[in-house]
């Protein structure tokens, strides 16, 4: 489950900004969720409520929101824009990119002039949107 | 806001020495130096993993002949021991397929791995760097706290040139240098050594060419026993910071 790594990461960040910001508690943490790296929804959240709920800290009763983001694409070479969910892709070549999602450039390329240059516009990952706190 | 790199420091704090090999130049021995040196101290009877960092031309696992494995999911990615180090590369995602990467994907990709990878307790973590000091050196020094490294060249006066830009940049950032190694040595001269002193960087050793390396590319017994993994034992051995001790 690499997922629980990413949520330990979102847990740090929190902590963190709890800290530089000299807040007493974090309420509430917002997540975008992007298509590219596949996370498991439902893991995820069970992953961060157990980080959250396994000691007493500043951040043990915030609240987690995630919100997905769909992963748009973009050629460098000739513009073309193109969502991530119609790559034709196989089942390792879709879980390569759930581990690493810049292996996209590996498997995918332009549906227009075929180029592995592209860039993703949105949706690559886990991204921490807001983290709210007093 | 990234959330991965808060969690970075967490993943590297129970290893003791984190040594990047890393070059001006490209082919200069960069990777078969990390891999024989992660092989060399594997068989001292430390604890080695080996992380190949250079996702544009990995090359550690053809010259370890490392296929066929792949890592283990706990709470994160675990790499599999392979010759008794436990190695992690972009070859397990890319296959044998090109990962045409720009700057800005190499940065997120060295930062995904740094995140997720658990490597538990080790002596030593050797870091196989690409050439030059591009986004994933930079990524390294910015990332992995109390990186030290260990930088290669060849008795090029090219090769030379470039690799003091490296240990300038290197020093200003206070960034430690374990020693500069000059590789595929072949006449008797002084000249990098004198060059290296200059700069006040601690000159590590020479090794010389080896026309057998070749054939023992591929195979981790073989390469044991070649002259060059004779003269970077030596290297090894006379040198201090390839002791764990904590904190270097
Ligand atoms: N001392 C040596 N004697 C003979 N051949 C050597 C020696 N050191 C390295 N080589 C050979 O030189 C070639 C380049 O080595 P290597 O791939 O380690 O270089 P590199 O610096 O990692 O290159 P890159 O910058 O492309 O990653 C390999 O074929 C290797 O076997
Ligand atoms: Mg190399
Ligand atoms: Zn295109």
């Amino acid at each position: 489950m690499h997922e629980w790594a990413l949520a330990e990461g979102v847990i740090s960040t929190a902590l963190e900004v709890a800290e530089r910001e000299g807040l007493s508690e974090i309420t509430a943490i917002k997540i975008k969720m992007g298509e590219l790296q596949q996370i498991d929804l439902e893991i995820f959240e069970l992953a961060l409520r157990e980080i959250r709920q396994s000691q007493m800290s500043m951040v043990t009763n915030a609240t987690a929101e995630l919100e997905k983001e769909a992963a748009v694409l973009k050629c460098r070479v000739c513009g073309r824009e193109w969502a991530f969910g119609d790559a034709p892709l196989a089942d390792e070549e879709r879980e390569s990119i759930h581990f690493l999602p810049e292996i996209a450039h590996t498997y995918i390329t332009c549906p227009g002039c075929k180029s592995p240059d592209f860039q993703f516009v949105k949706g690559r990952g886990v991204w921490i949107d807001s983290i709210v706190g007093r | 806001m990234d959330p991965r790199p808060a969690i970075i420091g967490e993943r590297f704090k129970d290893i003791k020495r984190l040594i990047a090999v890393a070059g001006g130049k490209g082919g200069i021995g960069k990777s078969m130096i990390a891999s024989t040196l992660a092989l060399i101290l594997s068989d001292l009877g430390y604890s080695v993993g080996l992380l190949d960092l250079d996702f544009c031309g990995p090359s550690t696992h053809a010259i370890l002949g490392i296929d066929g494995v792949y890592p283990e999911e706990d709470k994160g990615i675990v790499p599999p021991q392979v010759h008794g180090i436990k190695f992690l590369s972009i070859v397990y995602y890319a296959g044998d397929n090109p990962s045409p990467l720009r700057g800005i994907d190499i940065s997120n990709a060295v930062i995904e791995l740094l995140a997720i990878t658990r490597w538990g307790s080790l002596d030593f973590l050797i870091v196989d760097m690409p050439p030059g000091i591009g986004d994933a050196t930079l990524d390294t020094v910015r990332l992995i706290k109390g990186v030290e490294f260990l930088v290669i060249t060849t008795p090029s006066k090219v090769a030379l040139e470039t690799v003091g830009k490296t240990l300038r940049i290197l020093k200003e950032m206070s960034i430690p240098i374990i020693g500069v190694i000059e590789n595929m040595k072949m006449a008797e001269s002084s000249y990098v050594r004198e060059q290296i002193r200059k700069i006040d960087v601690p000159f590590g050793g020479e090794i010389a060419f080896d026309r057998e390396l070749e054939d023992s590319v591929g195979n981790a017994v073989r390469l044991l026993e070649t002259d060059f993994a004779q003269n970077l034992k030596q290297i090894v051995l006379s040198t201090p910071a390839f002791k764990p001790q904590d904190g270097g």
